[in-house]
């Protein structure tokens, strides 16, 4: 076991160090650098200031002079300075991620709690009305887009309750942030919920049509025990795959909703970070966004074991 | 007696409520206002956008301002700011200013002559060794500015090259502010410190700008509300839906559309709103470098087939204005009369008969409707530039152009524009003074770094730098539509439509006055009060 995490840590570095070159040389080679931006969004095509700019941050230094600067940084705890804002990486990076991870962390948590229950039931159920009605809800969750859905609950919001959850970072408080960020949670959890749904539902379809489901019937036990005790447990595995794998890729919906609801996120932030080639910005959170999916598929591995006692590891 | 008494005191209470309008606004409250993007930065001289000047001319002080409580900007209505009068030597060509004594930066150091100098040094490009800015976009502007010389802490005297009579309304423009000199250029553009009568607090990017009352400010009794703050919501639905439900007091400027007005005012039907010309004009940007543009015959044929008609009422309900380069009256100063415009190129009357001479000069040079000429329209990949790009190329159609849209990232857009990568090319120009010397030299003036279309014609620059030194104002307009006659016949940057569009506030919002002839001036936001 001990052998087997060392080698799955260390991979996970080689990984990232990869990453890392792949993020640094593919944002060198979109079109266009900060100075391009700066100097052009005033309508002026100055070569002059450009390469004043470009001397100033230090882009006109050999790539691997700029790669190597950054790395060692980071490995100092030092992101850098932004671009735009001409202010410490860390200190643009460091507040957004709390607002996105608890945006995340809450669309995740609701995803579970509907999806896997009603999953479950629609398996139980499987072609009763309750049934086609779950299909059709998850499925509407897989085909609606986040920015129409996210729209969708922005107007009814302001139709039925007179106002609209727009972020204010200086409301504080357990109540005062639920009540901010319930939905935008729920649109940006709601496709993770078809899908998780699903998946549940599937997968505990095949489970139940098992021999031990059928001899833990025959021996008495009830249908809540049957479900929940004995196929669930089992046809979780691929779920917490799937649960991991969306968790890493929330970004994806948070970019969306992050603007729809206006919170001032990672995630719209590393959107508009890439249109001005802010480059500490850019490399700093697609390493973060890196980081967590290498260490989200590394603790959906370690579920596994959990889980299902027959998967060992060495 | 007692009724006698009775009367004076209230003669004098009417009479003191009348000279001071305090009397009737009320102090405190805190405004609440939508803002579209992130500002680039917080430093208004390094900036060409709204986007900018709107959240922080309230920061700074100008030497002189145009009169805030005027509809239009006029260098009739110019009124002091930071200097307490001016005047002029005999051949039009020093302009001296008398300093405010008393001034205060945020930061509490005294503002003196140096920094005027050290403000217009930086930005007509004077000081080679300043760090104040890393970019100035209107350096074109002050080109006749020579020298700025200071006499004291509170004088200071603009020498010109040659008299240029709008020399006093780019320094009342928004775009105009004094910065101060011993702070950085990097403080400038992150959290500056001006002499105005907010002070900023807060800027932080995709949240917001905070701004609160500067208590030392000089004007007396100014400003009412105790603070500004601007929330960053770059999707238009969710501004409009938080002003509607009354989370904002009051949208950003020109940001409500005609279709949208409708929504806005059938779910809060109590807001305030205005329209009014934004004096941002929707044109076509041709290269004539390259073919096919570099015929004049296609450049012809290409303005023969736009009806400004239709585009307005696609736009904007039919409230976009017809004109050429110039905002047309009566909104702008300087635009030609309704007649004389119909005479130009592109903005005939009989749209009919304009097109079948397009299609004519097309059939004469091979093409038909079968056998099209193919061409790209770029544009920046935003809805505002889109929307009318789509329509080009329908009318385009009518004169067998087939035109393909190609949508350009912003990020790349200028660059490719100036790198000559372009057909023709949908484009909005925002003109923040109404004066030909900043439309003409920002935009057409071959020597100029905003004229990217790189449009170079001797007898045009000429025409401009006589009209920028006429001082007989009948004149220099006379001069300002020969020029705007040289620009549509030579298809320089044909313009499609001056564009109209809406602000909306609280009805509890007061002090508000948005001008007419241009949006980017008019933000000091000293007069605003809340009635809550």
């Amino acid at each position: 076991m001990g052998a087997y995490l060392a080698r799955r840590l260390s991979l996970m570095v080689v990984t990232l160090i990869g990453m890392s070159i792949l993020i640094f040389v593919l944002l060198r080679l979109v079109p266009g650098n900060v100075a391009d931006i700066l100097v052009d969004a005033t309508g002026n095509d100055d070569p002059k200031e450009k390469a004043q700019i470009v001397h100033e941050l230090g882009l006109d230094r050999p790539i691997a002079e700029q790669y190597w600067q950054w790395i060692d940084g980071l490995a100092h705890g030092d992101l850098g300075y932004a671009y735009v804002s001409e202010r410490p990486a860390i200190e643009e990076i460091g507040p957004r991620i709390p607002i996105s991870a608890k945006l995340a962390g809450l669309a995740i948590f609701f995803a579970i709690l509907f999806g896997v229950p009603l999953g479950v039931m629609s398996a139980v159920r499987q072609n009763t009305r309750l049934d086609y009605i779950l299909r059709v809800v998850s499925l509407s969750g897989l085909s609606f887009p986040s920015f129409w859905l996210g729209l969708l609950v922005l107007m009814a919001a302001a139709q039925w309750f007179g106002t609209v959850p727009i972020y204010d970072t200086d409301a504080h408080g357990f109540i005062a942030q639920v009540k901010m960020l319930i939905l935008p949670a729920i649109t940006v959890g709601f496709r993770s919920s078809a899908l998780i749904m699903r998946l549940t539902r599937s997968s505990m379809l095949e489970v139940l049509r098992q021999d031990y489901v059928r001899t833990a019937r025959s021996k008495g036990a009830t249908n809540a025990s049957v479900n929940y005790n004995h196929a669930l447990r089992n046809a979780l595995l691929p779920v917490v795959t799937v649960i991991g794998i969306e968790a890493a890729f929330l970004v994806g919906g948070l970019i969306v909703t992050e603007t729809v609801f206006n919170i001032p996120g990672v995630a719209r932030f590393l959107v508009e970070a890439i249109r001005w080639r802010d480059y500490p910005i850019v490399q700093n959170l697609t390493m973060l966004i890196a980081f967590i999916v290498v260490t989200m598929n590394f603790l959906v591995d370690m579920a596994y074991m959990v889980l299902d006692p027959r998967i060992k590891y060495g | 007696m007692g009724f006698q008494r009775v009367l004076l005191a209230a003669g004098v209470a009417g009479l003191m409520a009348a000279a001071s309008p305090a009397f009737a606004q009320k102090q405190g409250g805190t405004l609440r206002i939508t803002h579209r993007e992130n500002p680039p930065s917080a430093s208004i001289h390094e900036e060409s956008t709204i986007s900018v000047v709107q959240p922080f001319m309230a920061v700074f002080n100008n030497l002189v301002v145009f009169d805030p409580k005027e509809k239009a900007n006029s260098p009739d209505h110019i009124v002091p700011d930071l200097a307490e009068s001016w005047s002029w030597n005999g051949d039009k060509t020093k302009l001296t200013f008398k300093l405010r004594q008393g001034v205060k930066w945020h930061d509490g150091k005294p503002f003196t002559a140096k920094d005027v100098k050290c403000t217009f040094d930086a930005v007509a490009g004077l000081d080679d060794k300043s760090d104040l800015l890393r970019k100035s976009p209107r350096k074109i502007w002050y080109q006749n500015l020579k020298e700025i010389s200071t006499n004291g802490d509170n004088e200071v005297t603009f020498t010109l090259g040659r008299p240029q009579s709008s020399f006093l309304s780019m320094l009342a423009s928004g775009y105009a502010p004094i910065y101060s000199c011993h702070v950085s250029g990097r403080e400038m553009r992150t959290k500056p410190i001006g002499t105005g009568p907010f002070k900023v607090t807060e800027f932080r990017r995709n949240e917001g700008i905070k701004l609160v009352r500067n208590p030392d400010y000089w004007k007396k009794g100014r400003p009412y509300l105790d603070a500004i703050e601007w929330k960053i919501v770059p999707n238009r639905a969710t501004r409009m839906l938080g002003f509607e439900s009354d989370e904002f007091d009051m949208t950003f400027d020109s940001d409500v559309t005609f279709p949208l007005l409708k929504d806005v005012k059938a779910r809060r039907p109590d807001a305030v709103c205005e329209a009014r010309p934004t004096n941002v004009n929707s044109n076509i940007l041709v290269n004539r470098d390259s073919p096919p543009f570099n015929n004049p015959d296609v450049r012809r044929a290409l303005v023969d087939a736009i009806d400004n008609h239709a585009f307005s009422q696609i736009l904007s309900q039919g409230h976009d204005l017809d004109g050429a380069a110039m905002l047309p009256p009566p909104y702008g100063k300087w635009g030609m009369p309704k007649e004389m415009l119909a005479s130009l190129p592109g903005h005939a009357a009989d749209i009919e008969k304009s097109r079948a001479e397009g299609r004519k000069i097309m059939e004469k040079l091979g093409y038909t409707a079968d056998k099209p000429l193919r061409i790209k329209v770029a544009t920046r990949n935003i809805e505002i530039y889109r929307d009318p790009a789509v329509i080009l190329i329908d009318q385009l159609k009518q004169v067998h152009i087939a035109a393909e849209l190609e949508p350009i990232d912003s990020s790349v857009w200028y660059n490719k524009i100036a790198k000559k990568d372009y057909q023709i090319g949908m484009n909005l120009t925002g003109v923040s003074v109404d004066d030909p010397d900043v439309n003409f030299y920002e935009n057409f003036f071959s020597k100029s770094e905003r004229n990217y279309t790189g449009y170079n014609n001797p007898e045009v620059d000429k025409l401009i730098n006589q009209q920028s030194a006429e001082v007989d104002m009948d004149k220099r307009k006379k001069l300002v539509w020969e020029i705007e006659k040289k620009l549509a016949d030579d298809v320089a940057r044909p313009v499609i439509g001056h564009n109209v569009a809406n602000t909306c506030w609280s009805p509890k919002l007061k002090g508000v006055n948005l001008q007419v002839n241009s949006i980017y001036n008019g933000w000091r936001f000293e007069d605003y009060w809340l009635d809550k």
